[in-house]
């Protein structure tokens, strides 16, 4: 599904990618770990086309399209979706309707039809419901005075009426409480399926208890310097990071 | 003085045993001194502070005609996009600055709704006790007007009385005249405990130029509620200075909503002057202009007497070439302790040619008050609109739908629901997005 090569990236003059290979295919869940500060954000918004960060060296295929030659939005009308760290607070736009348009836009941009007002509705009450969110939630200004976890929640909401072939959760778990994690992990579970994949961006492995990766990745200094299966997250959790920064100096 | 300044003193000559008014000495007299006024000051420019970034030089340079004839070719359906056509309101239309009976809707059964001209013939003591009262004496275009307005809207509710619907006052300018220059002037007076709503509106119909310098008095009597929107939406080759004067009594309660999305200049003098305890003032408004536009807001709030609210919020979007000027005056004299008053002025500027002054004023000399004001000038916000683009909304909606948002916040106080409906349309067609998503 996805294919990066080699991929550099800076930040202003600051580089930060450093040359990452990863491939995902369809029905898998990769997990990346890592330090502060090695590059596990840098690499999530440079899939998802964040303008602030430049692409120096590398590529990336997505279902075999060059995805650095795409605007954000084109991005994620062939299916790409980025979690966020930080949802971003909106104020006079409520969430259904930001989901309608996000629906909509995504739609035409595919050249297809709009939805369905009646469709899109149940779509909102089926979705809502599954990440046990309030029906008043999709009338509130989008993540306006939401709590940390409402955000994370509202983010799974929209992941879950987009449909997207890959899912970036960037740091999904951070400011989660148990039930709130629980919550939104279950809803990451019930939206998985053959067709698509996730790409889970953590710090601890908390969250990959509830999301069962078939892949874990450590990045390092802008590098994935190891790869394994879920006890790598395990081995991680126990070590700390320590010993894989000693084994990289 | 200028070639139009030397024109209206010889034109005043001619009108003015024409004038209505003529026959009361009294009005006769105020009309006399107002222009003597004028005659002495001529038309502000550049250099006067209170002018500083509006150049008037331009609009006035035309050859403008000054006194003007009605044209009987409008027809309802020539306007009816101008109105809310979709509620039922009393109409006070008006032709290059003449009443026009068979467009408009009005009556005298409970209240007055009418005309100043036919007010100036039929309680010319109650024009006389109100004329000038709120407008002050030796600003510029005040004095112009009050020396020739001979027409406009004239609003009279008794105490105890609220106006069962909303009151519509069209201003219309057509070609017939050629370049028209034109002095129209409303006279609101709202007694105890009445209410009422009206919505304003100054349009231009053909291709040639045109100038307004419009008065409006607003005399808001205790526990009075009125509603006052200006819909400012004309043809770039029009130009309006509105000035709007409104004196409040006790516990008085008075918004003036301005919307201000066309025109080639647009200057509003507001001021609000509370003269009695616990009133409440509102004045906020939406500015969305782009290239070759101009709009200009001054406000004023007087805070005379103590415990009174007053909230401003001004939001701004400039496209273009566009320039935008905020001038927020807030007066607390010595006496009115415990006021309250907040300002808020948030501009966007979505192109690098766009221009905004802003400057907010404060003059305080009471001791006990409550003063706030906010003044920001900015472009969207990156993180938001990555945010959206991410969501698989373009870039262009993704803007659009951000600036609406931004610019929706000042219609939070309109009364009338169609008129509410009827602003978010336009905001959405000036920002060029599809409303379906952004209601």
């Amino acid at each position: 599904m996805i294919k990066i090569k080699n991929l550099h990236a800076r930040v202003e003059e600051k580089e930060i990618l450093k040359g990452i290979n990863l491939e995902i295919k369809p029905g898998e869940v990769h997990a990346i770990m890592g330090p502060n500060g090695s590059g596990k954000s840098t690499l999530s918004n440079v899939i998802a086309g964040r303008e602030d960060y430049k692409v120096t060296g590398g590529s990336i295929d997505f279902e075999g399209a060059d995805l650095l030659d795409l605007d954000p939005e084109e991005r994620a009308h062939k299916g790409i979706f980025l979690s966020f760290q930080y949802p971003i607070e909106i104020p006079g736009v409520t969430v259904s309707n930001f989901i309608k348009t996000a629906i909509n836009e995504t739609r035409k941009g595919r050249g297809e039809e709009p939805m369905d007002a009646r469709e899109m509705l149940s779509k909102m009450r089926e979705k809502s419901a599954l990440l046990e969110m309030d029906k008043s939630y999709l009338s509130r200004s989008l993540n306006e005075g939401f709590s940390g976890g409402e955000k994370k929640r509202n983010e799974i909401f929209q992941m879950a009426m987009l449909e997207p072939k890959l899912a970036i959760l960037d740091e999904t778990d951070s400011g989660l409480d148990i039930d709130a994690l629980r919550i939104v992990a279950n809803g990451v579970n019930k939206l998985r399926n053959a067709n698509n994949a996730v790409l889970v961006i953590t710090h601890y492995q908390r969250l990959l208890d509830h999301i069962e990766p078939d892949f874990v990745h450590v990045l390092y200094n802008g590098k994935i310097v190891k790869s394994g299966d879920k006890n790598l997250a395990i081995e991680l959790e126990a070590k700390g990071y320590d010993w894989i920064k000693e084994e990289n100096v | 003085m200028t070639n139009l300044a030397q024109d209206l003193l010889s034109s005043f000559v001619v009108r003015e045993p024409q004038l209505n008014g003529g026959r009361n000495l009294s009005i006769a007299a105020l009309r006399k001194e107002a222009l003597d006024r004028f005659e002495l000051t001529g038309f502000p420019s550049t250099k006067d502070e209170e002018w500083k970034y509006t150049n008037l030089k331009p609009v006035l340079k035309h050859d403008y005609k000054i006194l003007l004839k009605s044209d009987d070719a409008v027809a309802f359906s020539d306007i009816k996009q101008f109105l809310l056509s979709d509620l039922d309101t009393y109409k006070l239309v008006f032709i290059n600055g003449k009443y026009s009976s068979w467009l408009s809707e009005t009556t005298h059964s409970e209240f007055d709704i009418c005309t100043f001209a036919s007010a100036l013939n039929k309680y010319p003591d109650t024009i006389a006790e109100y004329l000038g009262k709120a407008a002050p004496k030796g600003e510029t275009f005040v004095d112009l007007n009050t020396a020739f307005a001979d027409d406009g809207a004239f609003i009279r509710i008794k105490n105890n009385q609220t106006v069962d619907k909303p009151i519509e006052v069209l201003y219309l300018t057509t070609e017939e005249n050629g370049p028209s220059f034109s002095q129209v002037r409303n006279l609101i007076i709202v007694g105890q405990n009445a209410e009422v709503q009206i919505v304003e509106r100054h349009q231009n119909l053909g291709s040639t130029v045109n100038f307004t310098n419009f008065v409006s008095e607003i005399f808001a009597a205790q526990d009075s509620r009125v509603s006052y929107y200006k819909i400012q939406n004309d043809v770039t080759h029009a130009s309006l200075v509105d000035n709007t004067h409104v004196l409040q009594e006790r516990q008085s309660n008075v918004h003036v909503g301005t919307y201000s999305f066309g025109g080639k200049l647009v200057r509003n003098n507001l001021h609000f002057y509370s003269a009695g305890e616990h009133c409440e003032s509102h004045m906020d408004g939406v500015t969305i202009i782009g290239d070759g536009q101009t709009v200009d807001h001054h406000t004023l709030v007087d805070h005379q007497e103590p415990n009174c609210y007053s909230r401003e919020l001004y939001k701004g979007i400039y496209l273009g070439k566009g320039h935008g000027i905020f001038n927020g005056k807030v007066i607390v004299r010595q006496k009115a302790q415990k006021t309250n008053a907040f300002q808020q002025n948030d501009n966007i500027l979505l192109s690098n040619k766009a221009h905004i002054d802003a400057k907010p004023q404060l003059e305080i000399f009471a001791d006990d008050v409550r003063c706030s004001h906010g003044c920001t000038i900015g472009q969207l916000d990156k993180n938001a609109l990555f945010y959206l683009r991410s969501r698989g909304i373009p870039k262009s909606e993704a803007q659009g739908l951000m600036t609406y948002a931004f610019a929706s916040d000042a219609l939070e106080y309109v009364k009338v629901p169609q008129l509410a409906t009827r602003l978010n349309l336009v905001i959405a067609d000036k920002l060029g997005i599809n409303l379906e998503f952004a209601l």
